[in-house]
């Protein structure tokens, strides 16, 4: 992938769709990855006989995984030194086996200290059409 | 099980972690993407990085660096088990690259239970700094907290 290049502020319209990126679907091979990569050793993403002593019929994937999913689509839109913000809420679990697909608008434009700023909606959406994370960005344009 | 009221503002110690290239690269690895400036330090000074940035969510690794690890949950006396993260939001003051040493500490903002007790909110926030003092970013946090005494009625 070439660097990404950042649109113009004036370019950018309230409503605009970013381009969707849609995964492989989530391994438990990834989550140990990810276990590894993030320093989160819970065992409930990792250990199948943890998670069903708590509960649940699987393990499932961290949270923080599929926000990183979100920080992939809002550097697609504009490079990483010109984010602000990234946050989200997480709607409901992730499990091994789902296919997510993270899709983006932009949902306002406005100007703060001097700098022209774009909000983002961001989301993460599961094969049967569920929010898994709902979430936003600020990024900078010039 | 309830969670202690007492807690809110307890400031947990400070402590400093270095950003590593080789552990970004796991961490991409796990979260997919091809972007090389996250991998290869020519690529990012090319897309005007002093070094290897830190992607977006990669602070979340920095403030799991904690040598003191778990240090919310044995506060809140809660087993990792009953947790599930319920909202997590980055400020991005300044840039985090690769060498960069980082001073993390954490709050503990406020907390509060939905559902009669059922499920109980923990927020906190971390404050992250650099080598020269400067702060780069703002995390903050909400656990959610299953209250297995429920489960049972």
């Amino acid at each position: 992938m070439a660097t990404v290049k950042a649109p113009k502020f004036d370019d950018v319209k309230v409503g605009d769709a970013l381009e969707p990126i849609v995964l492989p679907p989530i391994s438990r091979h990834q989550l140990a990855l990810y276990c590894g990569g993030s320093g989160d050793h819970n065992p409930i993403h990792v250990d199948i006989d943890f998670a069903k002593k708590f509960g649940f019929k699987d393990v499932f994937a961290h949270g923080m995984l599929s926000m990183a999913f979100l920080g992939r689509l809002a550097t697609s839109f504009a490079p990483q030194s010109q984010l602000r913000k990234l946050g989200t809420r997480f709607t409901s679990i992730t499990w091994v086996g789902d296919v997510i697909t993270v899709s983006g608008k932009v949902t306002g434009k406005r100007e703060e200290n001097g700098e022209k700023l774009v909000d983002l909606e961001l989301k993460c959406t599961n094969q049967d059409g569920k929010d898994t994370l709902q979430g936003d960005a600020t990024v900078a344009l010039n | 099980m309830q969670l202690d009221k007492k807690l809110i503002g307890h400031k947990f110690n400070a402590f400093t972690t270095t950003v590593e290239a080789g552990k970004i690269r796991l961490f991409c690895k796990a979260i997919g993407g091809e972007n090389p400036i996250y991998v290869d330090e020519e690529a990012a000074k090319k897309a005007g990085y002093r070094a290897i940035p830190a992607p977006p969510t990669y602070l979340t690794a920095v403030t799991n660096d904690d040598p003191d690890k778990g240090g919310l949950l044995r506060l809140l006396n809660v087993d990792i088990g009953l947790i599930l993260h319920g909202e997590q939001h980055y400020e991005y003051l300044a840039p985090v690259h690769v060498g960069d040493k980082i001073t993390c500490q954490q709050q503990v903002m406020d907390i509060y239970d939905k559902k009669g007790g059922a499920l109980w909110f923990v927020v906190s926030e971390t404050e992250l700094k650099d080598q020269n003092g400067k702060p780069v970013a703002k995390a903050k946090g909400i656990t959610v907290v299953r209250n297995p005494d429920a489960a049972k009625k």
